[in-house]
């Protein structure tokens, strides 16, 4: 199914409203301007730069007309309303942007939604519902794994691709054998979960779900 | 970020020629270095060439018994390739020194070879920065500069170059292959792919505007026992203050290069012959030529400590 973007019911989006802001705030500085040095009328902004783009989103595609600039992340929440997925830091430091991306989790804050053409996206929304958690996301409620709830989102997508990455043999930077299947122990989850920061520090309970989830105990 | 127009190119020539025919123009692959500098406005592409739809995504064998590595290769592939693993274990191991697991999904073979600098000048657009642009000085030599460059760097730039995997190219004798504007093939030799500051710290590689890289190949297995010894300030997800990538054969000879000291990984063959010596010999020759700021003169010596660490690791291996 097809969904238009429901930002362009809006008469303006609100970066529309922004851009519109800032425009007549560099107008009323020029004009300020004008009168000391003489200088010639400010031009109006060009056009910004748009590109058409259908996303795969929890199983649904939406087709939508975006400022080249706008990121992944931006696209999930400003445009599709699926704030779920939180924006941290916005440079790919804190992983709070976390989604998984054609089965593999990346930091959608450190790339352009017109970059994904068909691609499937899964966020938080499409891991699992209030009434049908995902079994991450009853680990982390059951063991406590988080405080302030802002990381969360994204420490769970994080988790749910960590454990696929184990099961597909991926090695991590603790993993004593390249040429032997990575175990999953606390060591192994600590490193590869090392791009999700929790300020809260829920770290050990975080691990302690991922473990439950795995299926396996921890030594 | 400034604003700026897109294409997905189809053809390595299309793209080279897009990127060549607009000044400014940048080509974007993982993107994870190039956004992170756009939302700065360090970088400021008018245009963006999307390279990710030209294929460059396999590890293939050469002819020679080396691997041909796409220049799409997520670095997440690349270290977990079994023959990478196997024959270039140094490669896994740094690969899987670097990033966080998101990022290394994304980042790119060749776009870890030419992601910029996090010196914090080079960040921070209120500081001169002669990378950043170009005659206006260099903050980080009278400022702070532990995490900078100890050997290799200029008076008119002290950043280092921060990839892991670069070193490990580096130590492996990779090449890099590349198409250029006019749709002509070359191969550069690592060692002479990044570019010392000198004068021009703005020019980091030997790519010429357009210059697309296409893959990075490796020569045939060494064997020997792979080491990437990497010190930071965290145990994770962190750049190396020094790091080693070293293959050391039975009888003690063998090859090392330096990360987190120089803007380019650091090897010099000559010094390597002294590896049977030990490690002080080794960075007493490697490093001869360094400069050291009051900051960072510590890198000196944890040099000499983390080769000989690396050194002990493969003589136990």
């Amino acid at each position: 199914m097809l969904e238009q973007d429901p930002g362009c019911h809006l008469p303006l989006t609100r970066r529309e409203l922004l851009l519109a802001g800032a425009s007549s705030a560099v107008a009323a500085a020029h004009a300020g301007a004008r009168a000391a040095d003489a200088e010639p009328p400010a031009r109006p902004l060009k056009e910004v730069p748009t590109a058409d783009i259908t996303l795969q989103v929890n199983g649904r595609a939406h087709a939508l007309t975006l400022d080249t600039r706008t990121t992944l992340l931006d696209a999930l929440r400003e445009h599709l309303h699926l704030t779920g997925t939180k924006k941290g830091c916005d440079h790919g430091q804190c992983g709070a942007c976390t989604v998984i991306v054609d089965g593999r989790r990346i930091n959608s804050c450190l790339t352009l939604a017109v970059m994904h053409p068909g691609a499937q996206v899964t966020t938080i929304e499409g891991l699992g519902t209030p009434d049908h958690l995902h079994p991450m996301q009853r680990a982390f409620v059951k063991h406590d794994g988080y405080q302030c709830g802002y990381c969360t989102p994204g420490q769970i997508c994080s988790a749910v691709s960590v454990l696929d990455e184990i099961r597909e043999g991926i090695p991590s930077h603790v993993t004593a054998d390249l040429n032997v299947h990575p175990l999953l122990s606390i060591d192994e989850l600590r490193e590869r979960m090392s791009g999700n920061i929790c300020r809260c520090g829920a770290y050990s309970n975080i691990v302690e779900a991922i473990t439950e989830v795995a299926g396996g105990t921890t030594a | 970020m400034r604003p700026f127009t897109y294409e997905r190119a189809a053809t390595p020539a299309e793209a080279a020629a897009a990127v060549a025919r607009q000044p400014g123009a940048k080509f974007i692959a993982g993107g994870t270095n190039l956004l992170d500098l756009m939302k700065l406005q360090i970088e400021t592409p008018p245009h963006l060439v999307d390279v990710n739809a030209l294929g460059f995504d396999a590890i293939a064998p050469t002819p020679d018994g080396g691997l041909r590595i796409g220049a799409l290769v997520r670095n997440t592939d690349l270290a977990a390739d079994a023959r990478v693993r196997r024959d270039y274990a140094v490669l896994s191991r740094a690969l899987l020194a670097g990033a966080s697991g998101q990022l290394r999904n994304k980042a790119t073979t060749a776009g870890n070879l030419l992601q910029r600098t996090r010196c914090p000048y080079f960040y921070d657009t209120n500081q001169p920065c002669n990378k950043r642009q170009p005659g206006t000085g260099c903050s980080a030599v009278a400022g702070f500069s532990r995490q900078l460059a100890v050997v290799g760097a200029s008076p008119t730039c002290i950043a280092t170059h921060p990839s892991d995997m670069a070193v490990a190219m580096r130590v492996l004798d990779a090449s890099v292959e590349t198409v250029r504007a006019d749709g002509r093939a070359r191969t550069i030799p690592i060692a002479d792919f990044h570019t010392l500051p000198e004068g021009h710290p703005e020019i980091e590689t030997a790519l010429e505007p357009g210059e697309l890289v296409t893959a990075v190949t490796l020569p045939k297995p060494v064997g020997g026992t792979h080491v990437y010894r990497k010190v930071r300030d965290r145990a994770s997800y962190a750049f190396a203050l020094v790091s080693v990538a070293a293959i050391v054969q039975r009888d003690g000879s063998g090859r090392v290069a330096l990360g987190g000291v120089a803007p380019k990984p650091w090897r010099d063959p000559a010094a390597e012959a002294a590896l049977p010596h030990g490690a002080k010999a080794v960075t007493d020759r490697l490093l001869a030529g360094a400069r050291p700021t009051a900051d960072n003169a510590f890198k000196l010596p944890l040099a000499e400590r983390t080769l000989a660490a690396a050194l002990a690791q493969a003589r136990a291996a």
